[in-house]
């Protein structure tokens, strides 16, 4: 995200800001067009191509089985991976993941995994030998901003959509497909500051003229399950909590356009644990 | 209600800040934390290395952070992993809103954080070293930078957790800030938090945030006023 910015458009996405308006006259807490495209990899166990505005990203997800970790043998393994490929800006490079494509995966995993949307009990085939490893791969194909957002709403997809195979107890596969246990959605919702002012869900030239970012993603119960702030510059406490209420909103209008793709059902609307 | 190590909610563990303790660094710190031990070296301002990364208005900042295989109970693999590239970016973002990075165009900073023994809160205490690291190298900076997490722990927000509360806990939230112009430089979350519980966590990290500052500037004096501190 090293390309550069002519200073006369910082300058002017500056002024729009203070004067609380976009470059595309969007509101400052408005999303661009969300587009959810679910199953469209028939090798993968679930997939999801997400659009917003111009930034295009694909999730897929593959199951496989091996060993847990020894801290926790019951449960199986989330993996997520990130790659900036070349096809999606002139700056993305080949090569193994940099700073960036390392730090939107673990951001993009940590909403997931700390929302507790998949049920990794359930993931367990013989406890302390053989759990299933759920494999999320992110690919970017078109760069325009806030790569977040898309990239967690693409996984997030994705797994509510995977089917996997049965496994016996040593492993073999049966014929038998049962659903991803997924008991949440998780949404991040991601905010950069420019002068004084917060915009949600950053285009390319309002993020490279960013002093900083924040993320906040939010479970089915509104409650905040990962924050992140990224790239140089700070926050007020204020700021930080305008960005939480605004997530709250804002996930949760995501969330119900998602519940409609994937057609999710909660499956424990009542329990308050968790 | 006494936490595991006999803390309550809004106390620290036991901090010690030794400024200047590297020959060959531009400026160094050592950082006891409850468990944690930490060394963080800087060198610098000095040529950009790859070249393509100079930037002709500033200095650029590097920051690596590694934790050392015997660092922790299982061995780890030597070399960064994933979440050591993570912890080196919001480091990176956590210190340099401080440094008045316009005074040194075209050169390079950088700061290596060593993590030795690990104990829980190893991102906080290497931000609170690496700040004093780079005072102690003389770069010109608007503040220190102190750092410190905040989380919950049945059911309650309490300051700085230790492992086995870091284990089991319901939520962690690292934050560092600059005090002089009260600016949240380093902000991050696990775990599940209200509305509320996330305002409540803020304030009171930035709270512990201000303790370890007046830790970081006592020891900056101890190295620098000399006998008048003995």
């Amino acid at each position: 995200m090293s390309e550069i910015l002519p200073l006369i458009k910082k300058q002017y996405l500056l002024e729009l800001a203070k004067e609380r308006k976009r470059e595309d006259e969007r509101g400052l807490d408005e999303y661009r067009p969300l587009d959810i495209q679910v199953s469209s990899v028939e090798k993968a166990e679930g997939s999801a191509v997400v659009t917003l505005g111009g930034t295009k990203v694909f999730a897929g997800i593959k199951v496989d089985a091996g060993e847990p970790y020894s801290d926790t043998p019951n449960e199986g393994v989330m993996i997520t991976g990130a790659e900036l490929i070349p096809m999606a800006a002139p700056d993305f490079e080949a090569g193994p993941p940099g700073q960036n494509a390392v730090e939107l995966a673990r951001v993009v995993d940590r909403g997931i995994r700390e929302s507790q949307a998949i049920d990794t009990i359930k993931l367990c085939v013989k406890e302390g030998e053989l759990v299933r490893l759920v494999f999320v791969d992110l690919h970017i194909l078109d760069y325009d901003g806030n790569l977040i957002d898309a990239c967690g709403i693409a996984a997030m997809a994705a797994l509510a959509t995977t089917k996997m195979q049965v496994l016996e107890e040593d492993g073999t596969p049966t014929e038998e497909y049962v659903d991803l246990p997924v008991r949440d959605l998780a949404i991040p919702c991601t905010f950069v500051k420019l002068g004084d002012v917060l915009l949600l869900d950053p285009s390319l030239d309002e993020e490279k003229a960013m002093d900083s970012r924040i993320t906040v993603a939010t479970d089915k119960k509104q409650r905040v399950c990962a924050m992140q702030k990224g790239e140089i510059g700070g926050f007020s406490l204020d700021e930080v909590m305008q960005t939480v209420r605004t997530s709250k909103v804002k996930g949760e209008e995501i969330r119900a356009v998602m519940r409609e793709v994937v057609q999710w059902e909660d499956s424990e609307p009542d329990t308050e644990e968790n | 209600m006494k936490r595991i190590d006999g803390r309550d909610a809004e106390e620290l563990r036991e901090i010690n800040i030794e400024a200047g303790v590297l020959k060959r660094a531009d400026g160094s710190c050592y950082i006891e934390w409850g468990k944690n031990k930490i060394y963080a070296a800087v060198y610098g301002p000095k040529q950009v290395l790859p070249r393509h990364l100079e930037r002709s208005d500033r200095a650029i900042l590097r920051c690596r952070y590694n934790m050392a295989p015997f660092s922790v109970e299982e061995r780890k693999r030597p070399g960064p992993d994933r979440r050591a590239v993570e912890i080196g970016k919001v480091m990176q973002g956590a210190l340099e809103p401080a440094i008045l990075m316009h005074y040194y165009p075209k050169s390079m900073i950088e700061i290596s954080v060593e993590v030795l023994e690990a104990n829980a809160g190893t991102r906080c205490a290497g931000i609170t070293a690496a700040s004093v690291a780079l005072a102690d190298a003389g770069i010109p900076m608007r503040d220190l930078v102190p750092s410190c997490a905040s989380g919950k722990v049945d059911d309650q927000i309490v300051l700085d957790l230790c492992k086995e509360e870091d284990n089991e806990g319901q939520a962690d939230m690292p934050v560092a800030i600059i005090p002089r112009s009260d600016q949240i430089t380093l902000l991050q979350m696990d775990g599940k938090l209200t509305e509320e519980e996330v305002e409540k966590a803020i304030a009171l990290a930035i709270r512990g945030c201000q303790k370890v500052y007046t830790l970081q500037v006592e020891a900056l004096k101890k190295k620098y006023a000399g006998a008048e501190y003995e």
